[in-house]
């Protein structure tokens, strides 16, 4: 009982990291009818850049849960901030094209970050900075849970609300969906669609920023290649949710990490990153559009 | 028959030159053309796949595996006394392989662009997985001890063969049907092609020449680990295929020696910093081509529209398909 | 006399609905169209004329209903069987395999009529005999077909390349090259001029004797559909409305009223 406790936090902590990146995945495919391969190394991006500002400042010492947020805030500036310029340079030149050469062009992206990621930060693990560690262990019974896991959940919650609020209740939030439901037809209602795009990249990213601090802080081993799992993961959890929905982006990704971490610990540890695979392909064939995703009719 | 006869001139004379090159060329040299020959089998295998039919596939490295790890233990076991066999054992392998391309692309194919590639992705994956949970396989150790098979001459005649069937085949009746599926799959099914079919033949021919390329690198290498058929090398293909031009045989080719050849270029340079190197300049090819030239470097024309006015005249009035 | 009824048949829809969740496309829609004839099938914008168009093809399923043609069902057959029931149509927005040639996109159709001998991975690749002999057949025949249609000179042309006039017409023929004898084409006319129309026209009624062909045609353009077809149904909101000759649905009230709106036949 105490291990099936231990592997459900553990699962729930996973998934929410997952949910963090795959909203992005969502709010993307939804403008863009495109799967942003570079999206988990943004999220490595914000290890990197969490742990490097951390170290500036000098947070690593004591734990400050001010330095976590100010860490935390820069990382997702900083992330938005790559995540508008990947858009404007690689992207948007390829607006017109087959959707097979953005597509190209992503997976492009993603190779270029993560090896230019090991030329910059070094192809080996670093450790990211304790910017806050909760003291001790909460004991209830004879589980011990990590205060820290709670914590990270929580602030994850926090963002995902924030995202919520920020789609379904601004201006900005209605010309994102109305842009997903229709570029020509937007742009047609004045909607200037290219700042739409823009903008939800960089939410995107912040959010896959924000996912980077809060695994360092979790799992405080980061590497430049770190972000292509996670990335391919959250993806597979957008497509169990249904794409182009948010809630299905969460669904999914809790969904998936509770899977992974349960078969891990009681069955099959090597096989982690094929169930995330064997998954998708599951779901891909059984119920296409996931589990809240829109039908689609192809137009002839 | 003149045209078959070509081909064979070819094989005729890649034997000659493998009896021979040891005295002009030296081994580092050689492993390259070597290497260019593998990856030339394995980009446009890949091109029938992505190129002709537009079947966007990014996890073509998982076949190149099983054909390698097959190759392996066929070599090493049942036809370990009999190294002349090897062309049966690449044959086989290269089946095998097809075989698994048949049972991915199957459920695979009733998706279409990102989902589809995101699952051959996916099966790619998980093929590295199951490999590198095989303990009889060497796990992640890697195989070790398989025999040296591959020379310059069995290289190249799979080269040789694998170019043959492909250019013959999309440049027939079979090879119209890729395109019109990549062209365009509602109309082309409305115009009576078995679309789903079309689709499976190309993954099938695709996964048995990328098998080929694989039992010929293991064989070259003598050494496997499943660490070699990771996403990197999906990607590789892709680049080579994007690179070269989708559709165009000529375009993958080159692409091809190119790369092979730059790799070698900047190993130097990587020995000295230690960073893969090679990895940051394929992906920033990769963007710029599908920005500056979306259609790689030769599009889909192959070798034969750029020859001088006569010879293309005379092909053209014989099997006009590609021209523009 | 039934056997002779079935012969003369050579589309029979039944009782066809179209539901695309909540939305029904098509309601009840009974069809039978007559060997040889020109069949006019008009409605205003969104009636479900092109929606029976891909359930005819099998690009969808119909929700219920019955759909033969030359007296064989064709529901549940994927749209390239249906291509060997002797059924093809043409796309309202061409969809030309564009960046093949003239020529190559009739000889796809011709690849895989339903007379065609099949030609599989092995004999494309050795190229044997009988391989080059159906290849040389099929080219006379896609030469001969674009020679009808005036396109023969440009056959060498990237489809993608040919004027918009010339594409809907090699949209016909890559149709008629399948070996269908009832054609369905989705509005044909559309985009072109008063001359282009007419020209296309004359075509469409030389192709049905010469061919032997049953044409179903979907057309907005009530003068031109008036002109040409034999018989004439009217859909409206996925319901059919009227049907009848020329004369009789230009007078028909509902019809007018579906067109005009009520009360505009005053």
């Amino acid at each position: 009982m105490t291990e099936f406790i231990q592997h459900l936090i553990n699962g729930l902590s996973v998934g929410s990291m997952y949910a963090l990146i795959a909203i992005g995945y969502t709010l993307v495919f939804g403008v863009l009818q495109l799967i942003n391969f570079a999206h988990g190394e943004i999220f490595m991006l914000g290890a990197f850049v969490g742990m490097y500002s951390a170290l500036f400042f000098g947070f690593g010492q004591t734990s400050s849960l001010l330095g976590l947020f100010l860490v935390l805030t820069l990382s997702m500036l900083v992330c938005a901030g790559v995540g508008y310029v990947i858009e404007r340079f690689a992207y948007r030149p390829l607006r017109k094209a087959p959707r097979i050469n953005v597509l190209i062009t992503a997976v492009g992206v993603s190779m270029f970050l993560q090896f230019t990621g090991q030329l910059f930060f070094g192809s080996d693990p670093k450790f990211f900075p304790q910017i806050y560690s909760p003291a001790g262990y909460w004991s209830v019974g004879s589980v011990q849970l990590n205060p820290l896991q709670f914590f990270v959940l929580g602030i994850s919650l926090c963002l995902m609300m924030a995202l919520h609020r920020l789609v379904f209740h601004t201006r900005m939030g209605r010309a994102m969906r109305a842009v997903s439901f229709n570029h020509d037809l937007a742009s047609l209602m004045g909607i200037p669609t290219n700042r739409v795009i823009s903008y939800t990249f960089m939410v995107g990213s912040a959010l896959a920023g924000a996912a980077g601090v809060l695994v360092g802080l979790t799992y405080p081993k980061i590497e430049p290649l770190m972000g292509v799992m996670p990335g391919l993961k959250a993806f597979v959890a957008v497509v169990l949710g249904g794409v182009g929905s948010i809630l299905g982006a969460v669904v999914g990704s809790l969904i998936l990490g509770l899977a992974e971490e349960f078969v891990v610990g009681y069955w099959a540890p090597t096989y982690r990153d094929a169930l995330s695979f064997g998954i998708l392909i599951l779901i891909l064939l059984i119920k296409p559009r996931g589990l809240f995703g829109k039908i689609q009719i192809e137009k002839v | 028959m003149s045209r078959l006869l070509a081909w064979v001139l070819a094989l005729v004379f890649v034997w000659i030159v493998n009896n021979q090159i040891h005295h002009f060329i030296d081994p580092y040299i050689l492993s390259i053309v070597i290497f260019a020959g593998i990856n030339i089998i394995f980009a446009t295998s890949l091109n029938l796949i992505s190129g002709f039919t537009g079947q966007f596939s990014m996890g073509h490295a998982g076949f190149m595996a099983i054909g390698a790890y097959v190759s392996a233990l066929l070599s090493t076991s049942f036809f370990a006394s009999f190294p002349q066999l090897f062309f049966v054992v690449i044959f086989l392998s290269g089946c095998i392989a097809a075989v698994f391309g048949y049972i991915v692309a199957l459920p695979s194919l009733r998706l279409r662009g990102d989902y589809l590639a995101i699952v051959t992705l996916g099966f790619g994956e998980i093929i590295r997985v199951i490999i590198l949970n095989i303990n009889s396989l060497g796990g992640a150790r890697g195989m070790t001890d398989i025999p040296p098979l591959s020379s310059f001459g069995w290289v190249y005649t799979g080269v040789v063969a694998a170019l043959f069937m492909l250019w013959r085949l999309t440049r027939s009746s079979q090879g119209r049907a890729f395109l019109a599926v990549r062209e365009d799959e509602i109309a082309a099914s409305s115009m009576g092609v078995p679309t789903t079919h079309v689709k499976l033949q190309a993954f099938v021919i695709g996964a048995f020449l990328a098998g080929v390329a694989g039992s010929l690198f293991a064989h070259y290498l003598s050494y496997l680990n499943p660490q070699t058929f990771d996403l990197n090398k999906s990607f590789e293909a892709i680049i080579m295929v994007v690179l070269g031009g989708m559709g165009s045989i000529s375009g993958s080719v080159i692409a091809a020696v190119f790369l092979t050849v730059i790799r070698e270029l900047l190993r130097p340079l990587q020995d000295m910093i230690g960073i893969d190197l090679r990895m940051i300049l394929y992906s920033l090819l990769l963007i710029l081509v599908m920005i500056l030239r979306p259609k790689g470097l030769l599009g889909t024309k192959e070798w034969i529209d750029f020859v001088p006015r006569w010879p293309k005249k005379v092909l053209r009035q014989r099997r006009p398909l590609h021209e523009g | 006399m039934s056997l002779f009824f079935q012969e003369s048949v050579a589309l029979k829809v039944e009782k066809l609905t179209m539901q695309f969740g909540w939305f029904k496309a098509l309601t009840d829609v009974s069809l039978s169209i007559k060997k040889n004839n020109i069949f006019g099938l008009i409605g205003p914008n969104g009636a479900g004329k092109t929606t029976l168009f891909n359930l005819l093809t099998g690009v969808y399923q119909p929700t219920s209903g019955s759909v033969e043609a030359f007296g064989k069902t064709l529901l549940g057959l994927k749209p390239h069987e249906i291509t060997r029931r002797f059924v093809a149509r043409t796309f309202q927005n061409i969809r030309l395999f564009k960046e093949l040639s003239v020529l190559d996109n009739v000889l796809i159709s011709l690849d895989h009529s339903s007379t065609s001998k099949y030609r599989g991975i092995l004999s494309s690749m050795m190229q044997f005999k009988s391989y080059r002999k159906t290849e040389r057949l099929h080219r006379d025949r896609a030469n001969h077909l674009l020679e009808i249609f005036n396109l023969h000179h440009r056959r060498h042309r990237r489809a993608c390349d040919l004027p918009y006039g010339d594409q809907r017409k090699l949209e016909i023929v890559r149709a008629l090259a399948t070996g269908a004898k009832l054609l369905l084409l989705d509005e044909p006319a559309a985009g072109l001029n008063i001359k282009e129309t007419q020209e296309l026209m004359c075509m469409v009624q030389l192709i049905r004797d010469q061919f032997d062909l049953t044409i179903l045609l979907i057309e907005h353009d009530m003068k031109l559909v008036m002109g040409v077809c034999e018989r004439i149904a009217v859909l409206d909101y996925g319901c059919h409305i009227a049907e009848g000759t020329p004369l009789e649905i230009q007078k028909n009230e509902r019809v007018i009223e579906a067109y005009l709106g009520k009360g505009a036949h005053a």
